[in-house]
């Protein structure tokens, strides 16, 4: 797989994750493609923290209305049937527990659910953005992001990275496997095609509890 | 008395060393005229505040890039490649604060209230030095109020007395920031007639605006 093959891979298995009639925001990168892939049956209201629930697919070049953009500023659509806002109502929303699920990437996350994303101190120092009121109200947090980062490990025993926040994460969806966080550890849910649940635990620095016939 | 004034006497009213809160997200929904007014009447040592840091050419960006910002207070600044390089050579301080807290912050401010109280930042470094109070058995943060000299604002459809109706997702934190700022400056993209809204689609009402700049007319 590539790049782009294995992040649609990726978003592709958080979308089986949706929940019929579900609040879901997702972060802006992989996790955006989740939209790509779900399933016709179900009726999801996609949140966008800069002000709207109801948010539609990118448009076309001569449909772009200027005035609607996602939160990483890049034209988007409506639905019929969603609803505009300022930024206390979308926060509101937000850190108010009406969020039942944000998907967001990572730059670490550990066995305790922590989880890393905002910044590495000297290099790269975007700005959390939305992501630490997204990741301490939604009901549910799901991380989605590729398993190490050329070769680093990203799923660690404890970040080494400044915090997102503390530990809030649900589960982690890669291109290797679903691991769910809970309070014994880190759970080996799914193993994806192609690797091995040994493979899995060689590129997690955490203790991997395996899941029964993996 | 009518609030509207062209977009240089709108410009000439901020001073050096002003704080001033800019509604966008993005640039969306940013006073982009008001902004280049600023950027050429050059005014210095600016205090920012902002959802994020704009782009190098459009939103506050600009007065970014022009050194016209001595400290920002924003969410964002990924997207301004300068701020960052701003900020790593020490020429400017920044003070990020998760989004939602920082809405809350200027609401806060606008709406009379001592500070606000948030779960969000609590086992982060955006504790550091904040007072944690524990209610009913759950730790918040402190956050406390913001104010500005001025904030200016976007809207989409403003009549003559400043009641604002903003389109698609231009809102965001322009009518938060309305509140909150001893002159608050609207830039209209279309300016209407009073009458011309219906009372019941106004978002921010009027009265907490001070002046009033047109893009459609009165650009001197």
């Amino acid at each position: 797989m590539d790049k782009d093959q294995m992040q649609d891979f990726i978003a592709q298995r958080v979308a089986k994750e949706l929940a019929d009639n579900s609040v879901v925001n997702l972060g802006i990168g992989l996790p955006t493609r989740v939209a790509n892939f779900v399933a016709n049956d179900l009726t999801i209201h996609f949140q966008s923290e800069n002000g709207f629930v109801g948010l539609g697919p990118a448009p076309d070049a001569e449909n772009i209305n200027p005035n609607i953009v996602n939160a990483g500023g890049q034209p988007v659509t409506i639905l019929t049937g969603g609803a505009f806002f300022d930024s206390a109502t979308s926060f509101g929303i937000i850190r108010g527990g009406h969020v039942d699920l944000t998907v967001l990437g990572a730059l670490q996350v550990d066995e305790l659910g922590n989880i890393a994303n905002y910044m590495i101190p000297g290099k790269l120092v975007p700005g959390m953005g939305g992501a630490m009121d997204l990741l301490s109200g939604a009901k549910r947090v799901i991380v989605a992001m590729e398993h190490t980062a050329k070769g680093d490990k990203k799923i660690l025993k404890k970040c080494t990275l400044p915090l997102t926040a503390a530990g809030v994460v649900n589960l982690i969806i890669t291109e290797m496997g679903v691991i769910e966080v809970t309070p014994e550890g880190l759970v080996l849910k799914e193993v994806a095609p192609n690797y091995t649940a040994q493979q899995v635990q060689d590129a997690t620095d955490a203790i991997l509890i395996i899941s029964e016939g993996l | 008395m009518s609030k509207l004034i062209s977009i240089s006497a709108a410009a000439a009213k901020v001073h050096d060393g002003a704080t001033i809160m800019f509604g966008g997200f993005m640039a969306n929904g940013t006073a982009e005229r008001i902004v280049d007014a600023l950027v050429t009447a050059n005014v210095q040592n600016l205090t920012i505040i902002c959802n994020d840091s704009g782009y190098i050419d459009r939103g506050v960006g600009k007065l970014i890039v022009n050194k016209q910002c001595k400290k920002l207070i924003t969410s964002h600044i990924g997207l301004n490649k300068e701020t960052g390089r701003q900020m790593t050579a020490g020429e400017l301080e920044i003070i990020l604060t998760p989004q939602g807290t920082l809405a809350e912050q200027i609401r806060a401010g606008g709406y009379g209230l001592g500070g606000i109280l948030t779960r969000t930042g609590i086992g982060t470094l955006v504790e550091e030095g904040k007072q944690k109070i524990n209610v009913d058995g759950i730790d918040y943060l402190l956050e406390k109020p913001l104010r500005a000299d001025f904030a200016i604002l976007g809207g989409s459809v403003v009549d003559r007395v400043g009641n604002i109706v903003y389109k698609g997702s231009t809102n965001n934190f322009n009518n938060v920031m309305a509140s909150a700022a001893d002159c608050v400056i609207v830039e209209a993209e279309e300016l209407v007639e009073i009458g011309a809204i219906d009372p019941n689609h106004i978002i921010t009402p009027g009265i907490f605006i001070n002046y009033i700049v047109s893009r459609n007319e009165g650009c001197r």
